[in-house]
């Protein structure tokens, strides 16, 4: 019963993140070009998201 | 990846890319203090050399603070400093090999709806897995302790997960259960809401059979239906709304003391007098009182022949001016325009036609009260036969959660997804769902004239044989002009090398032709009677090139038919629909097209004509499918029960068209056709098999048999295997036509000007 203590805790936190990490990246415009982010790869210096202003 | 050339089969007959200044202006708007945003659309941008090509070229221009590339909607957003004029964006595309357009940013409705359906399912997604592996250790036999608190950790988990996801599906039941129907979403939040409530009175309760791992994977399972059904609505949507706008934004209106102001088309009032330069479009009505030019009315009437337009003429909204400048006044507002009339005589239409009903809400509508009556049956049962309220609750809501129509949630939008991503793959933009459905019923299939048959653009006849260098001096002299005679010259000369003339000055006389002179010598590329000196009787040719009044070649146009015109129009007789074509262009224009097509006819039909016709034969029971790309389509396009536009139509007709096909080739039609049946196929067959599904989980579970283990299990592989079906709309390879089978059939008409 002790086991539950830690397990359960760090089992939902470990999906709480990733689903934060997930509305992080939707709210900062990661998905609106996915097309063109495969395309930047190789093209471009940096790899910091610009902010693209849409809304 | 087919990265080169992926837009190149695109069809390609915009007037070339026209905006001024004070049109970018107009497009554009303030996103910070001093800083304006102008969104272009490029839809020749198809890979990474693209996207660094044409922010290089835009970030150089001075009062550029950045460009930005938008590779999958194919969009180009700039933003410069406000205060002088705007950079000439447009222009430098151009120089970098790019057309591009001003997109307007009003049209694109800020899509909220996608973000939040993702967040839904995301959170969604979340809660379902969490709770079920929660339940993998209830159901592998925990103890009861270990149980209780396992179902208090889920209902922590759910609740929050219930309100966010659910609420698109409670909102949506709630809007429909207050206008007194009922669509998907009522039996959907009734399950969900009863197996959440009962759960948790199981779970105070510390009973053993919890169902949250049903509600909420139930919930995950719906909005990934949604979520995929509205992203490809919405990427049908952004590929129309990302053609060029074919009506005219603004135009330059003379004020009272001379100055030149450029007024948006919605505050130009009647009586202001506008100056409409060579390659713009008519912005409201209004007759002529200086120039003279000629008008590509195509788009507007249906009449494939420019007409002439002298002092006095009146214009009517949407039309293109072709040679030369014109002043003109207006004589009505931009509502009592042309346009505004069609719109009205839309709207009309609308009306009159019948409230379609989706086939989803239709099942609903059978479904939920079988179900619910079904319940509550179950309930009465087991209550007079135990006279245990707690169990005949129980397992009334086991038979709301089993029955709960997952597998039919899905049956019908994974269908229509897979269906409208075929059409898009193949340059068909399916608009909404409801679109398909409608279209797999039609019966019969009207095509209009020009535009949609032909492509409405004139082509050089019988070249073959004529002299080469007087064809170049022709293709020079065209250069210099919109006429579309003038441009189906450059285009057939565009394949041969360029040649070296140089002239020292080239004019466009409107409603004749161009004068070029090289030193002494006068060319004359245009009507024969003004090219030719007196007494050279003209012949054959509806075009002359003449030096110094001597003919060197004579030139013939004709209108063909668009790319497999003759197949697409074979295809759909051979599958038992009838063709019609209702054109608003002369018979004489109309009838060799009919004959060739063996398909009958009816010219010069007014717009309400068409409309009119079509609800004739709607109310005699046909289903009509309405292809068409003029405004004066638009009210005919909104009567019929399902609409097609080409890519090229005008902004009206494209957006009340159901479906835009954005390739050249008119295969798209019988196509699309073929695809909607064979969705609506799958789509009853998949309410078939939730049918079955029901048939036999339903006795099980009114019979008190059901265990959360039993309804998580059966509702998946119920989901599943509908999912599955809807995936074999992709597997099996349809009978698909090269197109350009029959680009070059002998048919034609004439193009010769009326006199």
């Amino acid at each position: 019963m002790m086991d539950y203590f830690y397990l359960i805790p760090v089992a939902l936190g470990l999906g709480l993140t990733a689903l934060v990490a997930f509305m992080w990246s939707l709210k900062n415009g990661q998905y609106d070009d996915l097309d063109g982010a495969a395309e930047r790869i190789l093209h471009e210096q940096t790899d910091t998201p610009l902010r693209s202003g849409k809304r | 990846m087919s990265c080169c050339g992926s837009g190149a089969d695109l069809a390609v007959f915009a007037p070339d890319a026209h905006a001024s200044g004070a049109e970018v202006l107009l497009a554009s708007r303030i996103v910070a203090d001093g800083v304006r945003q102008t969104d272009l659309s490029v839809p020749t941008i198809h890979c990474g050399a693209c996207i660094r090509t044409i922010e290089k070229a835009l970030g150089g221009l001075a009062g550029v603070e950045s460009a930005r590339v938008n590779l999958s909607t194919r969009r180009a957003t700039v933003r410069w400093r406000a205060g002088g004029a705007p950079p000439p964006f447009i222009e430098i595309l151009r120089k970098v090999g790019f057309d591009a357009h001003l997109f307007d940013v009003e049209a694109d409705r800020t899509d909220d709806t996608l973000s939040k359906l993702i967040r839904a399912v995301a959170v969604a997604g979340f809660a379902a897995s969490n709770i079920m592996l929660l339940s993998v250790s209830i159901w592998s036999g925990a103890e009861a302790e270990t149980r209780d608190l396992f179902h208090w950790l889920s209902a922590i988990i759910a609740l929050p997960a219930l309100a966010y996801s659910g609420r698109i599906f409670f909102l949506s039941a709630w809007q429909a259960l207050r206008h007194r129907r009922t669509n998907m979403d009522v039996p959907i939040s009734v399950g969900v809401l009863l197996a959440f409530g009962m759960s948790l009175y199981e779970t105070v309760q510390h009973g053993p059979h919890a169902y949250f791992d049903a509600a909420i994977s139930l919930l995950f399972f719906l909005l990934i239906g949604r979520t995929l059904d509205h992203t490809m609505r919405e990427r049908a949507r952004l590929a129309v709304s990302g053609l060029e706008r074919l009506a005219a934004r603004g135009a330059l209106v003379v004020q009272a003391d001379g100055t030149q102001v450029y007024l948006p088309v919605s505050e130009i009032q009647a009586g202001a007098t506008i100056i409409l330069a060579a390659g713009e479009r008519v912005p409201v009505d209004a007759t002529v009182i200086r120039g003279a030019s000629e008008l590509d009315v195509s788009l507007i009437s249906g009449e494939s022949v420019p007409t002439p337009a002298r002092v006095g003429s009146v214009l009517r909204a949407g039309t293109l001016n072709l040679t030369g400048p014109l002043h003109i006044v207006a004589i009505a507002t931009a509502d009592n325009s042309f346009l505004g009339e069609m719109m009205r005589l839309m709207q009309a239409a609308e009306q009159g036609r019948a409230v379609y009903r989706r086939i989803a809400d239709r099942a609903a509508g059978l479904y939920a009260p079988v179900i619910h009556l079904t319940a509550f049956l179950t309930f009465a049962g087991w209550l007079i036969v135990t006279g245990d309220i707690h169990r005949a609750v129980t397992i009334a809501v086991a038979v709301l959660i089993i029955t709960c129509p997952c597998a039919l949630g899905l049956a019908v939008p994974m269908v229509q997804v897979v269906a409208a991503r075929r059409l898009f793959e193949s340059g068909i933009m399916v608009k909404d769902g409801g679109a398909l459905e409608r279209l797999a019923e039609v019966d019969t299939v009207i095509f209009d004239k020009t535009g949609t048959l032909t492509p409405g653009v004139p082509r050089l006849a019988g070249s073959a044989g004529m002299d080469q260098e007087a064809r170049a001096i022709a293709a020079a002299m065209a250069s210099h002009s919109r006429h579309p005679y003038s441009r189906a010259l450059v285009e057939t000369a565009a394949n041969q090398p360029p040649s070296r003339i140089v002239f020292d000055e080239v004019s466009e006389r409107p409603g004749f032709g161009l004068e070029a002179r090289r030193g002494a010598v006068i060319y004359r590329l245009g009507r024969p009677d003004w090219a030719l000196a007196e007494g050279q009787a003209p012949r054959d040719a509806s075009v002359v090139l003449s030096m110094n009044g001597d003919r060197l070649a004579g030139f013939r146009f004709e209108d063909r038919l668009r790319t497999d015109a003759a197949t697409a129009v074979a295809e759909l007789k051979r599958v038992g629909l009838p063709v019609q074509v209702v054109s608003g262009d002369r018979e004489t224009a109309v009838r060799p097209i009919a004959g060739q097509l063996d398909i009958p006819y009816l010219a010069a039909v007014l717009p309400g004509g068409k409309s009119a016709h079509i609800a004739a034969l709607e109310t005699s029971g046909r289903r009509v499918l309405m292809i068409g790309d003029g405004l004066n389509d638009a009210p005919a396009l909104a009567a019929a029960h399902a609409s097609m536009a080409p890519g090229s139509a005008a902004d009206v007709g494209r957006s009340a068209a159901d479906l835009v096909f954005l390739r050249d080739s008119l295969s798209a039609v019988p196509q699309a056709i073929a695809i909607a049946r064979r969705a609506r196929r799958l789509v009853r067959q998949n309410l078939a098999l939730a049918v079955a599904y029901n048939v036999v989980a339903l006795p099980i579970a009114i019979l008190g048999q059901v265990t959360p283990l039993l309804a998580a299990v059966a509702m998946s592989a119920s989901s599943i295997v509908v999912v599955g079906n809807a995936l074999r709309l992709n597997g099996r390879q349809m009978a698909t036509k090269r197109p350009g089978a029959d680009t070059r059939l002998p048919v034609t008409t004439s193009m010769e000007p009326v006199q």
